[in-house]
């Protein structure tokens, strides 16, 4: 569906997209995730056709069948990480506004719209001003539009950032319904939770694409090994700086540690719990790896 | 403000362009005023009378007509503000010890140009009255008795102008300043990047943008009519629908060049700071407050690249003059020239692009 050949774009000095080869197969919800200011965005812009890239290029197909009967333009849906539609019109107008744009007819807009509003529970509020709707219903009002055209490929920039936990949810089930439909989508998204609904991810840290896989095969090749520590104390630097422990996350009641070999991290571990006078036992025990987890030894593995 | 070189630049160079553009530019002494004269006389008497009007260096001798209704068409077409007519026996009549009439017509409907030029002329007659008189003692009255015809605004009266122009001003004003925010209104809130991701083209974009504008200006010049007519009791002696016709070009020209402005600038701030530089030299270089004749050629020949300048002619034409499309060839033109350049010029510079 999208395949970029070394994609890059320079701002000034600054290489925000540096050598980018991905493939989007048809059909997958393709995961971007990565620290802030990765190239994300203006990949996605390039993808989209918003920038111009200085090198490589952008190959969009349109594989399933039927996507050739649609009008040119709309086989592409993307939905920009800031609200881009119109504060002063209300949710309808913003749909047929963009109906219009692709010259679909006023019947099929409505039709298409009364079921997309229906999906993303905003048939109540069909007739509010865009800027009087929450932000949670903006995004949602954004995805709308940028469904109304039925595209095969659908391009999300951060759709779920800044909105609670509750929406995120239900856009997600949205997601996969327009997925299981057929959609290949693309999403970007701060989240690891959201990674790991992903069929495929790719993790971009400065401008690069480090690593790209499903969830499943990116946590099994996860090179280290997660401990779960728990020790009665409020230090949350206390492993830190062990050789033998990689990284090493507080969480009010318990440590997670990454480690590369268990034993020797966890005789570490209990010399500085005896050198730092702490009583009581090191209870131990090991949990498999998550996103996070994969995210953050790929971004210090970059560093290194 | 640091940061944002363009709004920098602007505070600056705005003080220091316009001073010392206007301050050179702006003469209300207007000299060299295009004059058509039409001797029937063409004796040594009249010769001497038109010698003294071109030495005042305030009259030049553009045209020479045949006809007083080749003098009517210079004047209502704008080529020249001044005819000066001999009669046919005004030599006689001066030999014979009589006062002889000469007659000047002064277009009024530019009123500065108007005064200064009916001052001039009596004083003019005046002066050559005297040295006559200093010569040859037999007159029984000034030797020449120059009578002033004011014409289309014969009691002078301010508003008759003023109005017309005023309305320019206002529809190019509210024109540049609304469609100037139009692009970049979109660039700052993020809706462009909505709206370049869909199939529509630049230029559709960009009518999209002005066709509201032309009702609205449209709906601005009927209100600001009325006003002139009801209570400012203004003339329209000219055609209505022509002038409603030819409004058209310059409510364009008007919107091509707020939409090239709203392309070029960066951020709302910015659009508005650019109308304003482009609306100080409408008011100041179109003839809407000081005569352009009076300006230095350099200066002159920027107030042709001003759209006001030529709609002027067409509003003030029409109504106070009561002439027509065919002495307003011209100006129609050029108003269609910046209408298609600007807008070209936008759509080019328009490019379905964030980066």
């Amino acid at each position: 569906m999208i395949k970029t050949e070394n994609l890059g774009k320079s701002f000034g000095p600054v290489v925000a997209v540096d050598e980018v080869s991905i493939h989007v197969p048809g059909g997958a919800i393709y995961g971007l995730v990565g620290p802030d200011g990765a190239g994300k965005t203006t990949l996605m812009r390039m993808i989209c056709g918003l920038i111009v890239p200085d090198r490589g290029r952008v190959l969009l197909t349109a594989p399933t069948a039927g996507l050739e009967q649609r009008p040119a333009g709309s086989v592409l849906g993307y939905m920009p990480q800031r609200f881009g539609l119109y504060g002063d019109l209300t949710v309808m107008e913003n749909i047929n506004f963009f109906g219009a744009l692709y010259k679909i007819k006023r019947s099929t807009i409505k039709e298409r719209a009364d079921e997309l509003l229906d999906m993303t529970g905003l048939l109540p509020f069909k007739n509010r001003l865009a800027d009087n709707l929450s932000g949670g219903m903006k995004q949602k009002l954004a995805l709308t539009c940028a469904l109304v055209t039925r595209p095969g490929l659908l391009v999300l920039d951060e759709p779920t950032y800044g909105v609670d936990p509750g929406f995120r949810k239900d856009f997600w089930r949205i997601l996969y319904r327009l997925n299981k439909e057929g959609m290949t989508i693309m999403v970007s998204t701060p989240y690891m939770d959201e990674a790991e609904l992903c069929s495929k991810v790719a993790f971009m840290d400065k401008g690069r694409v480090v690593a790209a896989d499903s969830p499943a095969k990116l946590k099994s090749s996860f090179p280290y090994r997660v401990l779960e520590v728990r020790v009665d104390t409020r230090r949350p630097g206390l492993f830190n700086d062990l050789p033998q422990v990689v990284d090493a996350a507080f969480y009010g009641d318990k440590f997670r540690v990454v480690v590369e070999d268990v034993p020797a991290a966890r005789q570490a571990m209990e010399q500085r719990m005896a050198a730092s006078g702490l009583a009581g036992e090191l209870r131990c025990s090991e949990v498999s790896p998550t996103m996070e987890d994969v995210f953050i030894a790929l971004a210090e593995k970059e560093v290194v | 403000m640091r940061r944002d070189r363009m709004t920098l630049g602007l505070i600056f160079m705005l003080p220091l362009v316009q001073l010392l553009l206007f301050g050179y530019a702006i003469q209300t002494e207007v000299k060299h005023i295009p004059t058509v004269v039409f001797d029937q006389s063409l004796s040594v008497e009249s010769r001497d009378l038109l010698d003294a009007f071109g030495a005042s260096g305030y009259f030049d001798m553009t045209y020479a007509a045949s006809s007083y209704t080749e003098v009517n068409q210079m004047i209502d077409s704008g080529a020249a503000k001044v005819g000066i007519i001999f009669p046919p026996d005004f030599a006689r009549v001066i030999q014979r010890g009589e006062s002889g009439q000469v007659q000047v017509i002064v277009d009024a409907s530019d009123n500065m140009v108007a005064n200064q030029a009916m001052a001039v002329a009596n004083s003019i007659g005046l002066l050559q009255s005297q040295k006559v008189l200093l010569q040859s003692k037999q007159f029984k009255g000034p030797p020449y008795d120059i009578r002033v015809r004011p014409w289309y605004n014969p009691d002078g009266i301010t508003a008759f102008y003023m109005v017309p122009a005023i309305l320019g001003i206002i529809v190019t004003m509210t024109m540049v300043i609304m469609t100037s925010m139009g692009i970049v209104r979109e660039r700052e809130r993020g809706t462009l990047e909505q709206l370049i991701v869909t199939p529509i083209k630049s230029y559709e974009l960009m009518i999209g943008k002005i066709v509201p504008y032309i009702a609205l200006g449209y709906l601005q010049i009927t209100v600001a009519l009325l006003v002139g007519v009801l209570i400012f009791h203004v003339p329209i002696r000219g055609s209505l629908l022509e002038l409603y016709l030819l409004t058209l070009f310059f409510i364009t020209a008007s919107l091509g060049l707020g939409i090239l402005i709203s392309n070029i600038a960066k951020s709302q701030m910015q659009a508005f700071q650019m109308s304003f530089f482009v609306m100080l030299p409408s008011i100041l270089l179109s003839g809407f407050m000081f005569p352009r004749e009076a300006m230095p050629k350099v200066i002159y020949y920027l107030s042709t690249i001003i759209p006001l300048t030529y709609y002027l002619d067409i509003i003030r034409g029409i109504v106070l003059k009561g002439i027509g499309f065919p002495y307003l060839v011209g100006q129609v033109v050029s108003l269609l020239v910046f209408s298609v350049v600007l807008l070209t010029l936008s759509i080019l510079k328009f490019k379905k692009k964030i980066a």
